[in-house]
């Protein structure tokens, strides 16, 4: 399949008077990797909602390819190819890590389907390679509720590769990690930006640094700055923002 | 702790619980047979034992289809006795048309409280009827239809929790005073009753009772499997996933309100078949059975016994059911302030119900 472009045009959330997101655009090109970041409350957990159906913009367009985002729910946008990681981890903890990594698995989605769902040789196979990649092959049978914070982070970005998605989002993935845990979770993420585009949402800017990717900011729900982390860095707008307060 | 120490534990209350259900069923079964054995003998079942029991085996069928829908799929309902109401009356327009001309009245077609309020035919509703297999086929589709609008309304607006609930109890509430009606043509608040036969049977034969037993012994085990396997399959793990996470289970492209909706279709179907087993059985069906206190009864049993287990609310049907038996000859002022209390015992010292309790000795 040929790579499609995320494009976001005068998007616009407004929650009870107040604006979310003010006229924001956004193209992430297929294969692109791009970091956003912004203060709390920019608007960037927002942003990830409109694109994955869960918040429908007051105003703009959204698409992914030729798919208008903003008619889709978030069943069709996730079988359209774009999947999600949540800023705060959740993971079904009923269940155990293996079945959780199961139930990402690309694969047919309705309930007859599942009720005669046989998990092939293959399908094994690339759950496994994920819990040896996610580092938690020797958890397969851990109920996923007893895994910790850094854990669950990982089940969850296992999750997203189980579904191989075309477009990534990452919502703050190495937030209250410790040093080794953001380490492990950058190598995993580089892994996965190989084949698919990303979106990182992260406040961390040495991490952001390490990906090496483009970056936008956000303030106040709209872009304030685009471009290399060193030109984002000295935009006299983004120092304002972030130290002017 | 080694993992095969953590495993055995389990294993060893499973392979428990498997050995008592083997032996309840089959104690269940030389009920009727016991029954045959002189009053005078040591192991005689009493006619009341046997009715009473094939009564909570309607029941236990009951907590059975509740559990899938509540315990898996997390859609608790305070109106599965609709289902079971609704599963009753089509067994009952059945029961009903093969009296024939035997009514008091001496109607050839027009049961007797057709002929008492003026009606000069049968309503088209009532039509097929007559025929076992499309009642049977009634008995499955009435609940299933319903569950399956009621359902697709409120899932896809996303209306779950307490909000379901209470429209859940509203629709059984709704239902009761419709069958309330005469003008509904369903007989009113005297419902149905003085049924004749079943398949040829004559209903006041021991041999029928025997037959009934054993018809709802064996539902209860097929509808034990059918749950059981449904609930092993990747399905089973959506629904849990579902149940603790439904907006996540969208973002990785499942249609909940499908999902939703085939667990509670199913679910209400099984909850009608339950309900047509227990008509015959107790010889009437009225609009009392839409109360909504009976749903909520139901709940209790499904928590007592431990939600999601579809053991425990067999167990809980049973044992819930066999305490309200024994208060009601004993203490009947009691029973709704016990069935209150045991509520919130469970809720508050036995999340798992008996289950959990069996699990945590099992340990
Ligand atoms: N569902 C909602 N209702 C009302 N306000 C919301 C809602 N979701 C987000 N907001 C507000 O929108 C703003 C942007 O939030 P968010 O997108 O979470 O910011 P970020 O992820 O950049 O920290 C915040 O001020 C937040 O309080
Ligand atoms: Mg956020």
């Amino acid at each position: 399949m040929k790579g499609r472009r995320l494009y976001l045009d005068g998007v616009s959330v407004v929650f009870d008077g107040f604006r979310a997101l003010n006229n924001l655009a956004l193209v992430v090109e297929p294969g692109e990797m791009r970091a956003v970041i912004g203060p709390n409350g920019a608007g960037k957990t927002t942003m990830m909602d409109v694109i994955t159906g869960k918040t429908r913009p007051t105003a703009g367009v959204a698409s992914f390819g030729d798919a208008d985002l903003t008619r889709m729910d978030e069943a069709a946008i996730a079988n359209l190819g774009i999947g999600r990681k949540f800023q705060k981890p959740t993971v079904f903890d009923a269940l155990t890590v293996f079945e959780n990594l199961e139930l990402a698995l690309k694969a047919p989605r309705g309930p007859i389907a599942c009720l005669r769902w046989i998990l092939s040789g293959e399908g094994r196979a690339r759950v496994e390679e994920v819990m040896e990649e996610t580092g938690l092959a020797d958890r397969a049978q851990d109920p996923a509720g007893i895994l910790s914070h850094g854990q669950r982070q990982w089940l969850e970005i296992g999750m997203l590769m189980m579904q191989d998605p075309e477009l990534l989002l990452v919502d703050e993935p190495v937030a209250g990690m410790t040093d080794a845990e953001t380490e492990h979770t950058a190598a995993l993420l580089a892994r996965i930006a190989g084949k698919h585009s990303v979106v990182v949402v992260e406040h961390d800017l040495e991490f952001v640094r390490a990906l090496g990717c483009r970056v936008t900011v956000l303030h106040e729900g709209s872009v304030l700055s685009e471009g290399s982390i060193d030109h984002v860095q000295n935009d006299p707008r983004v120092v304002e923002v972030y130290l002017g307060r | 702790m080694s993992a095969t120490t953590l495993d055995a534990a389990p294993s060893r209350l499973r392979l428990g619980l498997r050995a008592g259900m083997i032996g309840a069923v089959c104690l269940l079964a030389a009920f009727p047979v016991l029954n045959q054995l002189p009053e005078t003998h040591a192991l005689h079942v009493s006619d009341f034992l046997v009715s009473v029991s094939g009564k909570w085996i309607c029941y236990a069928i009951l907590a059975l289809s509740l559990d899938l829908a509540w315990g898996y799929a997390g859609i608790l309902s305070l109106g599965h006795g609709a289902f079971f109401a609704l599963g009753g009356y089509a067994m009952g327009m059945h029961l009903m048309r093969l009296i024939g001309p035997r009514g008091v009245y001496g109607h050839p077609v027009l049961p007797d409280f057709m002929v008492f309020l003026g009606y000069r035919e049968l309503p088209w509703y009532w039509l097929g009827f007559d025929s076992f297999a499309f009642a049977m086929l009634m008995v499955l589709l009435v609940p299933g239809m319903l569950a399956l609008v009621l359902g697709w309304l409120c899932f896809r607006s996303r209306i779950t929790g307490v909000y379901l609930s209470i429209i859940t109890q509203a629709m059984t509430y709704a239902l009761m005073l419709a069958f309330f009606r005469n003008d509904m043509g369903f007989g009113g608040n005297n419902g149905f009753t003085d049924f004749k036969e079943l398949l040829g049977m004559p209903l006041n034969t021991g041999a029928a009772r025997a037959t009934l037993f054993y018809a709802s012994l064996v539902s209860l085990v097929v509808c034990y499997l059918l749950c059981r396997w449904m609930t092993a399959t990747k399905y089973g793990r959506v629904l849990t996933a579902i149940r603790d996470a439904e907006s996540r289970v969208r973002f990785l492209g499942y249609d909940v309100t499908r999902h939703k909706l085939f667990a509670f279709v199913a679910s209400a179907m099984m909850a009608g078949l339950a309900g047509a087993l227990y008509v015959p059985q107790v010889g009437i069906i009225n609009p009392g059975e839409f109360s909504p206190g009976n749903s909520i009864e139901a709940v209790v049993w499904v928590a007592v016994g431990g939600r999601g287990t579809l053991v425990g609310a067999v167990l809980g049907a049973f044992s819930v059911n066999g305490l309200k038996t024994w208060l009601t000859s004993a203490a009947p002022d009691l029973w709704l302030f016990v069935l209150g209390g045991l509520f919130v015992a469970v809720t508050l010292f036995l999340p798992k119900g008996l289950i959990g309790l069996l699990q945590g000795r099992g340990k």
